[in-house]
């Protein structure tokens, strides 16, 4: 049960935000210009950047942001999404880039503890081709993901336990991106 | 050295937000409505949350920042020092002691937030929305931290600069200029 009253049946970042929603849409704004945009500079597709937050959250255990990246990032890899389960299964072996591979070496050293990003490790994602904009989104979003599964898990939000519920947030998620529910909205037919 | 180049002049968050406008527009405007905005929390006791999550994350910088902040706020500069070295002893309120400690199991994990920290804030007189913001602000500077310590950025040795940085944020709040950071020439 929720921390505090949030709307009944309405899962996760979802709840938060409409109890909370002139917080929420910034919450909303930077997921859109971080896992829709990023930098100028930066090689990653949309895919790669929802499994970061994917692999994230799994890190953390954050079940609900895990399981709702996870599909966004299946969706938009569409006949590769394998790719998803394989890496969140086992990194090491996962048939991803080696350039990917680097950057889940940083995002999870940020996500332990981010004064352990070292030289090192940088220079191996460099050496596999990431650019400066590849290792800053990385950094950003391994970060927001923090700040995310903390605020999820931290208030105790609904977390839906039918892998099927997040097959439709991800579609949702990867056609439509990241914008603000309303309360008006059925959790039903608007879960993303 | 930080990881990426960044402008040298702008040490710590500035240099970053500076980097990256298009991220940096929502997390200024979330962190200027969370300690600058509407609410029954003061704007000292806010920066209290900031500043224990910061030196919990050993991040410096924004230790050093938001420490100065609440003590500007607060008028004195003891309190912050005593809530990172000890929440339950320090001279605030039963609901900050409680709402404090949410903050320190939130820097931890999310999950660490149990059922009783958060009856014990209730019972203080904590309101909903102030668990809420407490969750959310310590939230907010973990993303802070972890984004400052990640890509190496500068932390002045100086205190003056954080005098000066404290000084920023609590007459102008988390809002960017206009016209950005220009470099200072005289």
């Amino acid at each position: 049960m929720p921390h505090i009253p949030l709307p009944d049946g309405v899962p996760g970042i979802r709840s938060l935000v409409i109890y909370r929603p002139d917080t929420g849409q910034h919450l909303y704004a930077l997921a859109q210009a971080l896992l829709r945009a990023g930098s100028p500079d930066s090689t990653l597709a949309n895919a790669e950047r929802e499994l970061i937050a994917a692999f994230v959250s799994k890190q953390n255990q954050t079940d609900f942001c895990m399981m709702s990246h996870a599909a966004a990032s299946r969706y938009l890899y569409a006949d590769q999404r394998d790719l998803v389960d394989q890496t969140l299964a086992d990194t090491e072996t996962s048939p991803i880039s080696a350039k990917l591979k680097a950057l889940l070496i940083i995002a999870d050293h940020v996500r332990a503890d981010a004064r352990t990003v070292s030289e090192e490790l940088v220079a191996a994602a460099r050496a596999e081709g990431a650019t400066d904009g590849d290792i800053h989104d990385t950094v950003l979003i391994a970060a927001s993901f923090c700040m995310y599964n903390r605020y999820v898990d931290g208030l105790a939000t609904l977390t839906p336990t039918d892998p099927a519920a997040y097959d439709a947030m991800g579609e949702r998620m990867g056609t439509m991106g990241y914008q603000l529910p309303t309360p008006q909205a059925s959790p039903a037919t608007h879960l993303s | 050295m930080p990881h990426i180049p960044l402008p040298e002049q702008l040490p710590g968050i500035t240099g970053l937000l500076e980097n990256r406008l298009d991220t940096a527009q929502p997390i200024r405007e979330l962190t200027q409505l969370l300690l600058r905005g509407e609410s029954t929390l003061s704007q000292g006791e806010r920066e209290l949350i900031a500043a224990l999550v910061s030196s919990r994350n050993c991040t410096n910088f924004c230790e050093a920042a938001h420490t100065k902040a609440a003590d500007l706020l607060l008028g004195d500069d003891v309190t912050a020092r005593a809530v990172k070295q000890d929440i339950e002893t320090a001279p605030v309120s039963e609901k900050m002691k409680a709402l404090l400690q949410i903050a320190a199991f939130t820097q931890q994990s999310g999950k660490a937030v149990t059922p009783e920290a958060v009856a014990r804030a209730r019972e203080a007189g904590a309101t909903d929305r102030e668990i809420h913001d407490t969750v959310l602000i310590t939230a907010l500077f973990s993303l802070y931290n972890k984004y400052v310590d990640g890509l190496a950025t500068v932390a002045p040795a100086d205190p003056a600069y954080y005098q000066m940085l404290g000084e920023r944020i609590t007459s102008r709040g988390y809002v960017r200029p206009p016209g950005g950071y220009p470099v200072q020439t005289h």
